[in-house]
């Protein structure tokens, strides 16, 4: 062992393809593409209106580039929007009719559907490419007037909800990649907990990318009505393929009155070869809307995967005295880039809101965190804490710090603080002087410096969340 | 035990060490005295395997076989315990955690079962009493925020929980108010048994009215210049280093 060199070379573990016939469509893009997916997916009229009406926007709208990453352009008509799990006859109506080659795909990804059923209280929404297979939990849910869905079956089935909340919070205009979601988007989960209910167990969704050459493109919408309260957890993985794969998701939150919203991400999509070669680009809109007082909405991810993250977890703090929460751990290794942060943006009175990002870059990855926190006039008594680590292994790589700071209340208190460290040569020495092996070693420091983020998730999701870190920087010191 | 013979080793290509040699056998305390700058805490670290102390020339065995053919947390988990002089801040990791992730480190290497959180604390709650030290600081992040005196304390904690067979004290002295020192001492003299061997480097004698050793050497510009027994730290308060300096060095 000779100085902090730390290198990092483990494999990526769900980098295998499950062989499924699929009923894929012809790659590219435009209004005959669009309307396909929404005869496939048999939707209502104003479905494909909706979709129809973001292409025609996404077509004037130019690819933004002020973000800190780099990438060779993307070809949208070489992707293709929509492929799915062929369906044997009408589609599984239970478990036992689901592809069990599909279902050993979730098994070695970790979630045994079958026995999360019984044993781990969590309710799977799985989404594989693009429909959503296998609902779990649907009867005890369902019994708390829970709806967990498919977003396809919400559509179907609660079109007035959909209609009500969809791109309430992210519009169809929002930005180049949200637009492009809005005119292609295949399915994702929907989620309404009634008034004052607490839902009665963590909800969880597994996404992953399986087909070659195709983007994903799901879409999330939570609605907490008054006074309920939901814990959703996202995990994602994709199979390792040369070419790069897009991923450009939307999740909206929605809090209404005292509701309260905690959003979970463990991002683990393939993050390319040591070389930089392969990996998805994870260009994600989220954002959640403190509509009603007193309503709490918090963001905490994890991000250790992808080529390219890119995304800015926010919350609209329209309700008066509403809260919201940003807690992030980003880690880019190799050739990995991380443009990512938060917005918060105050509009109501005495809202509050808490920003805490750990950016981890090693070899020659490179880290941005970007936060924009934004207090209007009527935000009366607002409050931002923002807090910004970077955490910096070896001397190649890069972090930076981009905080924007727009104040126009002077009843307002903002705080910013920053810091940025290096894992020393003397810490590490130090644990390994006390019989830990280097790797453990830094891996150590490293849950240390994300602490209070991991403080901050459900515990097993904390659990696999450090492993997850562990893993991501095995292989370790040089 | 420890058998170090004409060693060598510099830092960033400059040599500090330069010939050193010295022989440390089962149940002996030596101490390492020397004026600033003579190469004590380099001795130290180039033992234990710090990175940045490169040799350059000479051996050092250790139990039987070559250690510098070792890690350094193979050292650690052969029994070499480095009392660091500047102890490390870990934050968010909690000392309590870091302690028991060592020990069962060590325990896994001698072929004993790893004790769970509850196992411990009991085992630990014993020691932090002898140290006199506020049962707080298991619940603090790794040093971060302990005062110099807390800092030290941690270390000798550590050091009667891991058993080292060889335990180096780099100026565990330095910032210690007296009674600290006593606590201090304390907990090192009682874990002087036949088995294991205890070097402290120092720069006062004071320390050594605590921790009485079998042997001392000194050191001057990288080369042990005189070992004697107790008697000679004495000499060395009352007198200075000077008179030890061979003339070729004294002259510089």
């Amino acid at each position: 062992m000779k100085g902090t060199d730390v290198l990092l070379d483990q494999d990526y573990k769900y980098g295998f393809v499950t062989d499924i016939e699929t009923d894929t469509i012809p790659a590219g893009l435009n209004e005959d593409i669009v309307r396909l997916i929404s005869r496939k997916k048999n939707e209502p009229a104003f479905m494909l209106e909706w979709r129809l009406k973001a292409y025609q926007r996404w077509l004037t709208m130019t690819e933004p580039a002020w973000q800190r990453v780099h990438y060779p352009q993307i070809n949208f008509n070489d992707v293709v929007y929509y492929s799915a799990p062929k369906k044997k006859g009408d589609g599984p109506k239970s478990l036992d009719e689901v592809d069990p080659e599909l279902l050993r795909t979730y098994e070695k990804l970790g979630i045994p559907l079958q026995e999360q059923k019984m044993l781990a209280g969590v309710a799977v929404d799985a989404v594989f490419d693009s429909v959503s297979v296998a609902t779990t939990f649907k009867k005890k849910l369902e019994d708390a007037g829970v709806i967990f869905c498919s977003f396809s079956e919400a559509i179907q089935k609660h079109p007035d909800l959909i209609k009500k909340y969809m791109g309430s919070v992210v519009p169809h205009s929002d930005n180049f990649y949200a637009a492009l979601n809005a005119a292609v988007f295949s399915d994702g989960s929907f989620v309404y907990i009634p008034k004052g209910v607490r839902c009665p167990m963590e909800l969880s969704t597994y996404f992953r990318i399986n087909a070659a050459d195709t983007g994903q493109f799901e879409r999330t919408l939570i609605v907490a009505d008054e006074g309920s309260y939901v814990s959703y957890l996202e995990g994602c993985t994709a199979p390792k393929r040369d070419k790069n794969q897009l991923h450009a998701a939307v999740v909206e939150l929605v809090a209404l009155g005292n509701a309260e919203i905690r959003y979970a991400t463990v991002q683990n999509w393939y993050a390319g070869d040591k070389q930089g070669k392969g990996g998805i680009y994870n260009f994600v809109t989220k954002r959640g809307k403190c509509a009603g007082a007193h309503s709490k909405i918090s963001w905490t991810q994890v991000e250790t995967g992808s080529a390219i993250t890119w995304k800015y977890p926010g919350v609209i703090l329209q309700g008066d005295y509403s809260t919201g929460e940003f807690y992030s751990v980003a880690l880019t290794n190799n050739y990995q880039q991380a443009d990512t942060g938060t917005k918060m943006l105050h509009i109501g009175k005495h809202t509050k809101s808490t920003i805490v990002s750990k950016g981890i870059s090693a070899r020659f990855g490179e880290n941005t965190y970007r936060g924009l926190v934004k207090v209007s006039p009527k935000a009366e008594g607002a409050r931002n804490y923002t807090q910004c680590d970077s955490l910096l292994i070896g001397d190649r790589c890069i972090a930076n710090t981009f905080p924007y700071i727009e104040v126009d209340n002077h009843s307002a208190r903002v705080e910013h603080e920053a810091t940025t460290s290096k894992i020393s040569e003397e810490q590490l020495f130090y644990c390994q002087q006390r019989g830990l092996s280097a790797e453990n070693a830094v891996s150590m420091i490293i849950s240390g410096f994300c602490k209070e983020v991991f403080n901050k998730l459900p515990m097993e999701f904390a659990v696999e969340a450090n492993k997850l870190l562990g893993v991501s920087l095995e292989g370790s010191v040089g | 035990m420890l058998e170090v013979k004409d060693l060598r080793v510099s830092i960033e290509d400059k040599e500090i060490l330069k010939g050193l040699s010295l022989s440390v056998r089962a149940g002996e305390v030596h101490a390492i005295m020397g004026p600033n700058g003579s190469g004590k805490s380099t001795l130290a670290r180039a033992i234990a395997g710090h990175p940045s102390y490169t040799v350059t020339g000479g051996s050092i065995r250790y139990d039987g076989q070559d250690l510098l053919a070792l890690a350094p947390d193979e050292r650690a988990r052969a029994g070499v315990f480095l009392a660091f002089q500047y102890p490390v801040d870990i934050p968010g990791v909690g000392n309590s955690y870091f302690l028991r992730a060592a020990l069962n480190e060590v325990r896994k290497h001698r072929g004993q079962r790893e004790l769970d959180a509850m196992e411990f604390l009991d085992l630990i709650k014993g020691k932090i009493k002898e140290l006199d030290m506020d049962p707080e600081l298991l619940k603090r992040p790794v040093n971060e925020g302990f005062s110099g005196g807390e800092k030290k304390r941690n270390e000798i904690l550590q050091m009667t929980l891991l058993e080292p067979k060889l335990a180096l004290l780099d100026e565990t002295d330095s910032g210690l108010d007296i009674d600290a020192l006593r606590i201090v001492a304390d907990g090192v003299n009682r874990l002087r048994n036949p088995q294991r061997a205890i070097v402290v480097v120092t720069h006062y004698q004071r320390l050594l009215n605590y921790i009485v050793p079998d042997y001392v050497h000194v050191l001057v510009e990288g080369r042990v210049v005189k070992s004697g027994g107790k008697e000679l730290a004495l000499q060395l308060e009352a007198q200075g280093y000077d008179w030890v300096k061979p003339q070729t060095v004294a002259a510089h």
